[in-house]
């Protein structure tokens, strides 16, 4: 599965049409082209899924900065991803107030429905749970993110229910 | 009580529109400081109102401002930056502006960016406020079709533009040299001061960052004035503040009140005291960093001199109540590779100091401890402290482990003599 996910995202190996003019935008916004590599990582992440060794080197080659450079950078945002991923981002929040209401259980649940640690990703592809730091949410925890959408106050009884969206 | 930055926050609707926030007294103070008022006037009122940075280093915003060069000599690009990297663990105030009156913010940041005379302007969003980034995207738009936004504002000769900057997940980016690292499209680690930002910050230009809720008191002082501000509070520090509460309470919950309002109000009145079967044992006052106190601090007031003099810091005023059935060890555990995992790297004692304190902490909270770790727990949280590093961060960390040894001393010592973790 993670070949076929490999495969997948990576068809394109230099940068589309579209993916060269959203980056030049954010260029013009900037000095020079190597301040917007940040915008450029997550531009090409945001269509591809993930930043695979192909894509870095060609957003490093338009950015005019060496591969070995941007991936410095990629590589220290927690949320830029260097490895495929699954089809939906779960990211739970394992900060002080979830810690405190309860956080763990829920981790348990996923773990034990999704068969996945964090880190990982479901052998179907479909989710990748990650620990996320405090998401803002802390008179409302426990909490998590699945893709754009936030949940609070989880019950672990609902978890399931709450899944099922995304399958 | 007054309430100015909330009294337009309504949960259950949208935020207001241009046209709605106009409506209800916005952008008056824009009108007010670009037409009436010279840049310096507007630093000095607010010097004057002695409005303290919000995002907790609790440094006089004014004054902040004044160190901005001005006139013909000054450098023609200036940079004004809203922090919107809320990442602190246990804080949830800024969301809450952001989500709930986007204008309000950035008409703080017109007003700022006319004070110092910066042209661009940055909002740096963490990327899990989703919701936020719409809003704030949304409400620049308007701000641009209104004409508070772009080119000679309301015939002002004064051009601000505004981009929304959502980042990619670090906490460092909240630490404000971090923060234009990450602007600059580099890795977030601190610089060294000085030269201070307000002289030489993004691209090398003067620049002032300044957190969400100090922004959005800047137009409410345009409005009504220094001593208006000042007498909204409890303490010396003016204004109101945004103050959280969260873990084993009735009712946990963000409130604006006026500065300096007791913990004990803010537990036992706001947040509804303890859930049922727990009882209080201690708090983190402002977010993950800051120090315990306990219930011989209750009394106190929550404004910055009296939360230090307490031993500790008031920090983003959003604060972590530790109950009984809870295990400090294990608490300040999950504090800490919070820490570890978000050090930057940058200086030893940080990338190297917090990773040991973990595993540490760990071992005591599995039952494997010895009380040697403890003397070695202190060492580590003296080396982390103040002046061995470039940011605040591993001071920061150092509070709540430097404090949970002094007032829980007894807990981690059980988790040792017992072998395992007596709260299990």
């Amino acid at each position: 599965m993670k070949e076929d996910l490999e495969n997948k995202n990576t068809t394109t190996v230099g940068l589309n049409e579209q993916e060269r003019t959203a980056i030049d935008h954010e260029v013009s916004l900037v000095p020079y082209p190597k301040a917007a590599c940040i915008e450029a990582l997550k531009i090409v992440q945001n269509n591809r899924g993930w930043i695979s060794d192909e894509a870095l080197s060609a957003i490093a080659l338009y950015l005019n900065m060496s591969a070995a450079e941007l991936d410095s950078v990629a590589t220290f945002y927690n949320l830029i991803f260097r490895k495929p991923v699954g089809q939906h981002i779960i990211l739970l929040c394992d900060s002080i107030s979830c810690w405190v209401m309860g956080y763990r259980v829920l981790y348990n649940e996923l773990n034990k429905q999704l068969n996945i640690q964090f880190g990982e990703t479901s052998p179907d592809g479909m989710f990748t749970l990650l620990p996320n730091a405090c998401l803002g949410c802390c008179d409302h925890a426990p909490a998590m993110l699945i893709d754009d959408d936030l949940y609070r106050d989880i019950k672990p009884n609902e978890l399931e229910s709450i899944l099922k969206k995304y399958n | 009580m007054e309430r100015p930055l909330t009294k337009n926050i309504h949960l259950n609707r949208p935020p207001l529109d241009a046209k709605e926030y106009e409506m209800a007294g916005g952008y008056l103070a824009v009108k007010k400081a670009l037409l009436k008022m010279a840049p310096v006037d507007v630093i000095e009122l607010i010097k004057e109102s002695n409005l303290k940075g919000r995002g907790g280093a609790g440094f006089n915003t004014g004054m902040k401002w004044s160190f901005v060069p001005m006139g013909e000599k000054a450098p023609s690009t200036k940079y004004l930056v809203a922090n919107a990297d809320e990442m602190e663990p246990g804080t949830f105030k800024d969301r809450l502006l952001l989500e709930g009156n986007p204008h309000q913010l950035l008409e703080g940041m017109i007003v700022a960016a006319y004070a110092i005379q910066a042209n661009t302007g940055y909002v740096f969003l963490r990327f899990a406020y989703k919701e936020a980034a719409k809003r704030i995207l949304q409400a620049i738009k308007e701000a641009y079709e209104a004409g508070f936004l772009g080119e000679n504002i309301l015939g002002s000769g004064f051009t601000f533009h505004l981009h929304l900057h959502t980042g990619v997940g670090r906490y460092m980016c909240g630490e404000e040299t971090a923060l234009l690292n990450a602007l600059e499209g580099k890795r977030a680690t601190p610089r060294a001061k000085p030269p201070f930002p307000q002289v030489s910050g993004l691209f090398g230009k003067p620049t002032i960052v300044n957190n969400v809720e100090t922004l959005c008191n800047i137009p409410h002082i345009i409005n009504n004035g220094a001593d208006w501000f000042k007498s909204l509070s409890h303490s010396e520090d003016g204004g109101t503040k945004l103050y959280g509460v969260s873990g084993n309470v009735n009712a946990p919950g963000c409130w604006e009140l006026p500065m300096g309002i007791s913990m004990r109000e803010l537990i036992e009145e706001y947040a509804g005291g303890m859930k049922e079967g727990y009882k209080f044992r201690g708090v983190l006052p402002g977010g993950a960093s800051t120090d315990f106190l306990t219930e011989l601090h209750l009394d106190i007031k929550m404004d910055f001199k009296s939360v230090s003099m307490a031993g500790s810091r008031l920090g983003t005023g959003t604060m972590i109540v530790l109950d009984d059935r809870t295990c400090p060890v294990g608490f300040v555990h999950n504090l800490e590779q919070f820490f570890a995992h978000e050090s930057c790297g940058w200086c030893t004692p940080c990338r190297e100091g917090l990773p040991w304190v973990e595993k540490i902490l760990w071992s005591i909270e599995q039952g494997k401890g010895s009380l040697t770790d403890l003397d070695l727990l202190e060492e580590q949280a003296r080396l982390l402290g103040p002046g061995n590093t470039f940011c605040a961060l591993a001071p920061g960390a150092a509070e709540p482990l430097q404090s949970a040894l002094k007032y829980f001393r007894e807990d981690f010592e059980q988790h040792i003599h017992q072998h395992k973790c007596p709260y299990d």
